[in-house]
């Protein structure tokens, strides 16, 4: 589904990612995990294009990314993306916050888009907050929004960017729940997160990056219970 | 008591007191001969040529802030070698305009470019407009600057292009924080329409001056003049505070 070769990307002499080669297959739950500064969200970004690579490739769905030619807005309506800082519109309703790119983008009319939201808002228990402003919320229920908001546009993956790490630890809880529910409907997943619970429980797959590069990359129960490199080693005996 | 009959009865005396003197200066700078008319005329011109220079001013703005911001956002290795050009003849136009003085740009528009114009007052606004224009567009690229990027990302990755991403999301929520800044920025534009006077620009100050030189008695007409600036912000200022209470909604909790 998503096939990354030889992807890198540097800050100016800082080279964050080096030559990362990865494929994710339909159904999958990625997990990304490592020390900060390791190029986890780096990598992610690179994967909707918030980042531009400085070299490699990335195609999703046949659609190579890196082609100056390649219309991004279509293809971005295909991956949702979830923010740390949730990044809501404060400057709109929850109801404005879901609909606008599905109807702006011609995916539904606003009467579809408005139903749509409606649905999605019950599922995570908002639907009485649907003409509420975000900063009428709390973190916890933002973030329910800002996956919801992607939901919206249908994608065919979500990728989420450390997505419980913003928010107050009773909080995580509700977000995680969230997203369990999303990976057993069978959304393809790659989430960058801490909650070494989450990758255990839900994820299919985690991959460990430091440095710029994924160090080792094993099914969840074996690489928690063996890890083989020496720095995963150490990472996971600090984090557990 | 009739206002005349008062000052005929204070011209006759042969030693005025402080008071009743006082009351013939402002009668000469204000009644006398309706001189009050000119200055609401003055008021008249000072009103458009604020909304000339307005209108002139808000669109350079944010057709340089636009071309500015748009330039600098760029995705790298994609760069426009236009917009470069445009952006750099934009950088110039606010480099020049923020470093050299109002008055100066006016007397250069008024007595040098515009030297054969007889509508001074146009050359004015034209002045004001474009210096305020360079203003304008350094508030504005600062209010799309200062918003969180996070905004836009967050609406390009729902797939909405640039534009759309800009007209929803990242606009909106930039005009409300440069709102005060803006308005502080109109106030000044409106102060600084009696500096057309020095080019003939017939606005309130231009008057006033024109009566002082019957009277040779310049207290009243300044502070009318003063009085009418003070009038002017006023209003204006409570506009821009109903306006910005407005625009607030979203913030309650």
């Amino acid at each position: 589904m998503i096939d990354v070769k030889q992807l890198s990307k540097s800050f100016g002499d800082h080279l964050v990612l080096d030559k990362i080669d990865q494929h994710i297959y339909p159904g999958e739950k990625v997990v990304v995990i490592g020390p900060s500064g390791s190029g986890k969200s780096t990598f992610l970004r690179c994967l909707n294009l918030l980042e531009t690579p400085t070299g490699g490739s990335i195609t999703f769905d046949g659609v190579e990314l890196t082609d100056p030619k390649v219309d991004i807005d279509a293809v971005r309506r295909q991956m949702g993306m979830v923010f740390q800082h949730f990044n809501l519109f404060p400057n709109m309703t929850i109801r404005k916050n879901i609909t606008l790119a599905p109807v702006r983008t011609k995916l539904m009319s606003q009467a579809e888009a408005d139903d749509t939201a409606t649905a999605l808002l019950k599922r995570v228990g908002l639907e009485e907050k649907a003409d509420a402003y975000p900063n009428q919320l709390s973190g916890g229920q933002k973030q329910r929004i800002a996956i919801v908001r992607a939901l919206a546009m249908r994608p065919k993956v979500m990728l989420f960017d450390e997505p419980t790490s913003a928010l107050d630890p009773e909080m995580v809880g509700e977000v995680l729940d969230v997203m369990k529910e999303l990976a057993e409907e069978g959304m393809t997943m790659v989430v960058v997160t801490h909650e070494m619970g989450f990758a255990r429980e839900v994820g299919t797959r985690v991959l460990f990056m430091d440095g710029g590069h994924i160090l080792e990359e094993n099914e969840p129960k074996e690489f928690f219970a063996h890890p083989r490199e020496q720095r995963t080693i150490d990472f996971l005996s600090k984090v557990l | 008591m009739d206002p005349t009959a008062l000052y005929e009865s204070f011209k006759a005396l042969e030693n005025p007191n402080v008071w009743q003197d006082t009351y013939i200066k402002f009668y000469n700078a204000w009644f006398y001969e309706d001189r009050w008319i000119t200055y609401f005329q003055g008021l008249g011109t000072t009103i458009q040529v604020t909304i000339m220079a307005l209108i002139l001013g808000v669109v350079l703005g944010v057709l340089v802030a636009v071309i500015r911001t748009a330039h600098d956002q760029q995705r790298p290795g994609k760069r426009n070698p236009l917009l470069g050009l445009i952006n750099a003849v934009c950088k110039i136009y606010v480099t020049v305009i923020r470093g050299t003085p109002m008055m100066v740009q006016l007397m250069i528009m008024g007595f040098v470019v515009f030297a054969s114009s007889r509508n001074k007052t146009l050359v004015g606004a034209l002045s004001l407009g474009i210096n305020s224009g360079a203003y304008v567009a350094e508030i504005i690229r600062g209010g799309l600057m200062s918003l969180d990027p996070g905004q836009m990302e967050a609406g390009r990755s729902l797939g909405l292009n640039y534009l759309d991403t800009m007209r929803f999301i990242v606009v909106p929520q930039a005009f409300k924080a440069i709102l005060p800044s803006l308005g502080n920025e109109f106030i000044v534009l409106l102060k600084d329409t009696s500096l057309i006077s020095v080019v003939g620009g017939k606005e309130i100050v231009y008057f006033a001056q024109a009566i002082i030189t019957k009277t040779y008695e310049p207290m009243y007409p300044y502070i009318i003049t003063a009085i009418m600036y003070l009038i002017m912000v006023l209003i204006f200022s409570w506009l821009q505070g109903k306006l910005e209470r407005r625009l607030r909604q979203s913030d309650r909790r």
